[in-house]
């Protein structure tokens, strides 16, 4: 343990309001604290850099998922293990419940939040691959009013948002639009439970007599932020998946990914490693389109 | 600045004044005195010190005091009642899931908590239910045979 | 007539089992002593140079810690196991990143942070040496610069700790042997065998308190240590140094240990000093702890190695002759690993007859902190190297990996390469037979063949055949001239008194088995002495694979001697109930008020071991083994994993079929996360990935099911006719694993640990740079997952 916790402050507003209000009177001040499963290691390995925080864990207000006939909206204070449990989305949006179960451990889960995995902005995290395909949408609210961006424009860099200072992620939406599409996900990480990301894919696809009708690849760990494959899906967007095309479509695709991935060597992997084996993830949801 | 806190830790209320960044772990061991949950990690990697929440498998050192406040706990002492050992517990002792036992607290939570969510669990329930608790000592084997044998013992009631 | 008394075999509830599922089993940093300040040490951030300034940071309140010097060490400023080369504390000159310069003890544990934090070492930098090669290369360049080590009196040379030549013979008389094996052999083999360091992971981290007694003119007159570890007795005899005082002034206990597999066997001497001399320094008792952090960075390691073979093998696959050569990196002081380096090279070439055989290794340093002790101890190094190398071997001539092994195994009456006599049955040929059935060997393979070929993930069997000496080599035990003793508590209970240590293994059970067999007493009557140095004696470490064995022994004696004191003097009857011995007990004691038997270590048979020539008996008795892996290589993803583990072991006498059990299987997850998933990423000497989240130990979603068989040839040494079986599983999967990841893929791999990303590197055919590997991992990235957070 190596913080002095006596150096830290931590005030749990009653409601989101609150928050809201404190955080736009200074911005910039306070961390928020929701699930923990990110700042308390950061305060365990000696590395909080804030020493101020407001939790908001407590808030219901955060902690709901709502399904209008568009869309499921899920509150930022949603727990993985309240994604894994409703019926809804394990019915609609699996590739989320999958990532949500890949997140950490069971006691992880338990704690952790989406909104906490999003905001944190780490180019490994779970959940934003399956958001990135599933062409999410995330609100974003403050004393000032809301606005809801595409989650494709919410990153801009490493570890860094389109957030203002004086905003709170309030929900995630996600079009129930997906009648049909086929989805595929992968992780690839350290081991097979409670492991960081080495690179993951999420795709959703339409497909009509073959042919790839429309295409969505996020993955994780190719680049500073969690990565939209544009340039992939570009590259196959409206080709042939047919017995004699197949193998084609996915050289393209493979290409393109190598291409557009970014990755860095760390501690964990290498560019080269994630590079190869996100192109392979790529050809496997490819040809599993195919069959 | 300390903040009050109140818990309910194995049926018994305390109220405490304590840093509110205080990990929930050091206030369970150092304001309650209650050390049988352990820390192994200090990163909520090892799941030596996980306890119940509310009902729910956590890891305390990553749990604030200020978020503990208003929750009711269960820790490894609060298994067992009145000295009388938990089937789980008694079936850890009978299979061989304890070898040098620092896991063990920790361990014994999650299989309460899973149990609860799955009484009949499969081999594969099993392995993602205790992920979170990794035990150097026994491969494994003896826990999965203690958590089928608890889950037979508790299904029989 | 009583019945016969059978609790050796069976599996009643560990001693201290209760407590620990309970959460009432009491490690230190559970335990507090009334007064007590916290300890922290602050470390060089450095590989190696001088310390030139030592600063503390104004603005601290420092007169409320008490701080210690190199030059505040009352005895000698050393750490001694063999050598007397390793400091307590660095005074002018650091030799290792995390080496201690001084110790830090507060009132308040959270001063410590700041404390620490404000101490700034200015250093004179000098340049270090990192791996094997690079110490090599200064020896071979003369380059004085980077000759970190400069030899000792106890058979070390510059950047060379030991050496060590076995001949399987008389040494010109093999080379001669070996000579005219190579010119005449059908087949000349070679190959190159890399391990990494392994970190031993106990979940609970090293920690001590210590408490210290002073006279009126402040001068220590004891001392005394509780905490984590295996060998009290040593902790003892470093603080004899330490603080020169007699052994009946250093009091050592240990407290309930949360795993130690030789992580706590000679670094508690450290950590033990340590707390010890801050306890002197504040007049308080002073607990030391390490975190997870600080326990990876800076305790010990396993020993990294290379070993090269050559081999001589004839077209029918007989082998005709072998030159091996290892090296392992000790880190920066000598500490063990000369006995390290002993083990690995008698196991070099493990259970197979060979005509000639000569073996030369050595331990070099490095600037990394010191490695030591981890299950197995130079075993699991060279087996590795040499089971991989037989398949490599078996290849070449034609052979299938299970036919060469048997046209090569040692059998009952033949003589090791040490010219060791096997005169204890051995039967590799069953085991091997056993294994193959168990894990459905041919026909795996041959399915598997099949199965492959549309797929991406490939599937592959592979096998290991090894041993592992129990006991500590040669005539070690006579000069650990072990002491064990039995008493009678008042209550006419029977009390075992041993400095043997239970951190999981089992020792509390299995010896008050061995007594309550030998007494016939009920196994719940007998009671196990907490290891306190003032109250039990010294029955060496616990290591080696030695305490059922040679232990578990002393213990039977002891017993024996005790029903035989009732017998003669306390009315006890042949074929007693324990009712009678009860009775019989109490009367003696009324009588005699006290009763205690000891027994001192004796060799069984007669122990012929010469240390210079590596030559004799190594060690009282062998466990043999062979296991057979099964894994899954997927080619999306280069990942191996172990899909199914059958371990086949002869082990002399099961003492508790539980526990005996849990040894393999924790053995073997712990040599498939070496081979497969524990890397330790070093830069500069210094443990980058130095936490949970980044050193990647198995979980049990990663882990097969693993099957244990045991067999049972009972050997004269141990109770019952037990064999020593902690350190075996360790042996035998790394090996097998890869073994198996060749035959599904066609790939050969001879490194360890072998992660997706050497996997990668192979497949896509870069043979002449790193490409994507993980040599390529960059420790200076740590990036996204330890988060630097701003407000």
């Amino acid at each position: 343990m190596r913080s002095d916790v006596t150096g830290y402050e931590l005030s749990a507003p009653l409601n989101l309001q609150a928050v809201l209000t404190q955080i736009a009177s200074e911005p910039g001040r306070h961390a928020l604290l929701a699930g923990g499963t990110e700042l308390m290691v950061a305060l365990n390995t000696g590395r909080l850099g804030s020493r101020s925080l407001i939790s908001i864990q407590h808030l219901r207000e955060l902690r709901f998922i709502r399904v209008t006939a568009d869309a499921v909206v899920i509150g930022a204070g949603t727990t993985f293990t309240d994604i894994r449990r409703n019926e809804t989305i394990a019915r609609e949006l699996p590739m989320l419940v999958q990532a949500a179960s890949w997140t950490g451990s069971i006691a992880n889960q338990n704690r952790g939040t989406l909104g906490g995995n999003i905001c944190n902005a780490s180019p490994a995290a779970d959940t934003p691959p399956a958001l990135l395909a599933y062409n999410a949408s995330v609100t974003l609210v403050s004393v000032r009013g809301e606005r809801t961006v595409p989650y494709s424009k919410f990153h801009l860099g490493y570890k860094t948002t389109v957030m203002e200072p004086d905003e709170i992620l309030y929900s995630v939406s996600v079009p129930r639009a997906y009648d049909g599409w086929r989805q595929y996900i992968r992780k690839v990480g350290t081991r097979n439970a409670q492991a960081i990301s080495k690179t993951a894919l999420a795709g959703m696809a339409l497909i009509h007599e073959s042919q790839i009708q429309e295409i969505r690849i996020g993955a994780a760990s190719l680049a500073d932020r969690p990565l939209r494959c544009v340039g992939a899906e570009e590259s196959v967007r409206g080709r042939s998946l047919a017995e004699g095309d197949l193998d084609k479509t996915v050289r393209l695709g493979r290409a393109a990914l190598a291409a557009e991935a970014k990755p860095i060597d760390d501690i964990r992997s290498t560019a080269m490693y994630r590079t190869a084996v996100a192109a392979n993830l790529l050809e496997e949801f490819l040809r599993q389109l195919s069959s | 600045m300390n903040s009050k806190v109140q818990l309910t830790v194995n049926g018994e209320q305390h109220r405490i004044d304590v840093p509110p960044m205080k990990r929930l772990l050091d206030v369970l061991r150092e304001d309650l005195h209650l050390t049988g949950t352990k820390e192994g990690c200090g990163e909520g990697e090892c799941g030596a010190c996980a306890v119940l929440m509310n009902g729910e498998l956590v890891n305390s050192c990553l749990v604030p005091a200020l978020q503990a406040n208003g929750s009711r706990l269960c820790t490894i002492e609060g298994v067992s009642t009145e000295g009388r050992l938990h089937p789980i517990q008694q079936c850890f002792l009978e299979k061989g899931g304890a070898q040098c036992g620092i896991c063990t607290p920790g361990m014994i939570l999650a299989t309460h908590y899973l149990l609860d969510k799955h009484p009949t669990p499969t081999l594969e329930q099993i392995q993602e239910g205790l992920a979170g608790n990794l035990c150097r000592c026994t491969g494994y084997m003896r826990i999965f045979e203690a958590v089928q044998k608890a889950a037979e013992a508790q299904h029989a009631f | 007539m009583a019945e016969h008394h059978n609790i050796l075999g069976t599996s009643p509830l560990r001693k201290e089992g209760r407590a620990k599922v309970l959460g009432q089993a009491k490690y230190v940093d559970d335990l507090s002593l009334p007064g007590m300040w916290h300890g922290a040490t602050v470390r060089s951030a450095i590989a190696r140079g001088r310390i030139r300034a030592i600063h503390f940071a104004p603005g601290i309140d420092w007169s409320g810690f008490a701080i210690v010097r190199a030059s505040d060490i009352p005895g000698e400023n050393t750490i001694v196991h063999l050598t007397k080369d390793h400091p307590c504390l660095a005074a002018k000159e650091v030799n290792h990143p995390e080496e201690p310069i001084l110790l830090l003890a507060h009132r308040e544990k959270a001063a410590l942070l700041a404390g620490v934090a404000g101490v700034r070492i200015e250093y004179d930098e000098r340049p270090g040496v990192f791996t094997i090669e690079e110490s090599e290369q200064a020896v071979a360049n003369n380059d004085v610069a980077r000759i970190i080590w400069e030899g000792s009196e106890y058979g070390g040379t510059a950047n060379c700790f030991k050496q060590y030549v076995l001949y399987s013979g008389e040494a010109s008389e093999t080379e001669d042997g070996l000579a005219a094996a190579f010119g005449g052999a059908d087949y000349i083999v070679e190959g190159e065998y890399h391990t990494g360091a392994q970190e031993q992971l106990y979940i609970e981290p090293n920690g001590v308190i210590a408490t210290c007694e002073k006279d009126e003119r402040g001068n220590v007159t004891s001392v005394c240590v509780q905490g984590s570890m295996q060998c009290p007795y040593y902790l003892v005899h470093a603080l004899t140094l330490i603080f020169k005082l007699p052994e009946e002034k250093c009091r050592v206990i240990q407290t309930e240990t949360g795993g130690a597999f030789g992580g706590k066997e000679d670094f508690p001497s450290v950590i033990g000093s340590h707390a010890a001399l801050l306890a002197m320094k504040s007049g308080h008792p002073v607990k030391m702890v390490y975190d997870r952090a600080e326990d990876m960075a800076a305790t010990t390691k396993r020993h990294p190695s290379r070993t090269r073979h050559r081999t001589a093998v004839s077209k029918d696959g007989t082998l005709l002759g072998c030159e091996i050569e290892i090296a392992l990196d000790g880190g920066a002081y000598a500490t063990l690993s000369p006995v390290v380096l002993s083990r690995a090279t008698i196991h070099a070439p493990g259970p197979y007859k060979w005509p000639f055989v000569r073996v030369r290794a050595k331990a070099m340093a490095t600037n990394l902190p010191p490695h030591g002790a981890f299950r197995g101890f130079g075993a699991p190094q060279s087996l590795f190297a040499l089971e991989r190398h037989m398949d490599k071997v078996a290849r070449v001539v034609g052979f299938t990996p299970e036919e060469f092994r048997r046209r090569n195994f040692l059998v009952t009456g033949d003589r090791t390469a040490t010219g060791q006599l096997l005169t204890d049955p051995v039967d590799m040929q069953h085991l091997m037979t056993r294994a193959l059935n168990e894990s459905d060997y041919h026909a795996k393979l041959a399915r598997f063949a099949e199965e492959n070929r549309g797929s991406a993930i490939k599937r592959g069997m592979g096998i290991a055949a090894f041993m592992h000496g129990s006991g500590f080599t040669g005539s070690g035990e006579r000069r650990l001239n072990s002491l064990v003793q039995v008493e009678l508590l008042p209550d006419g209970r029977p009390q075992i008194l041993v400095s043997s240590t239970e951190f999981g293994q089992g020792t509390n059970t299995i010896l008050c088995q061995v007594a309550a067999q030998t007494l016939r007493v009920p196994y719940e009557q007998v009671v196990i002495a907490q290891p306190d140095t003032r109250m039990v004696p010294n029955s060496g470490p616990t290591v080696a694979s030695r305490t059922a064995m040679i232990v578990g022994k002393l213990v039977e004696r002891a017993s024996t001697q005790l029903l035989e004191m009732l017998r003669v003097d306390g009315g006890l009857p042949l074929n007693h109930t324990p009712e009678q011995f009860m009775k019989a007990g109490t009367a003696y004691l009324d009588k005699h008020g006290s009763l205690r038997c000891a027994a001192r270590y004796e060799p069984v048979r007669p122990v012929e071991w010469d240390d210079e020539l590596f030559h004799g008996d190594a060690y009282p008795a062998y466990a043999w083994a062979v296991y057979v892996a099964e894994v899954a290589v997927d080619l999306n993803t280069y990942s191996a994993s172990v899909t199914r583990f059958d371990a086949v072991q002869e082990v002399g006498r099961i003492m508790h079929p539980v526990l005996a059990k849990g040894q393999i299987e924790g053995g073997v997850a712990q040599a498939i996360g070496y081979a497969l998933y524990e890397k330790c990423v070093w830069k500069d000497g210094r443990m980058m990935n130095n936490q949970m989240t980044n050193y990647i130990m198995p979980t049990s979603a990663d882990l097969p099911e693993i099957h244990v068989h045991f067999e049972e040839v009972p050997c004269v040494h141990g109770p019952g006719g037990a064999k020593g079986i902690g350190e075996l599983p360790m042996d035998g999967p790394a090996p097998a694993i890869l073994n198996a990841i060749e035959n599904a893929t066609g790939l050969s791999f001879d490194s360890i640990p072998l992660l997706p990303e050497d996997i990668f590197e192979k497949v896509s055919g870069f043979t002449d740079r790193e490409h994507g590997g993980s040599r390529e991992l960059d420790p200076d990235r740590q990036g996204e997952f330890l988060p630097e957070v701003n407000a």
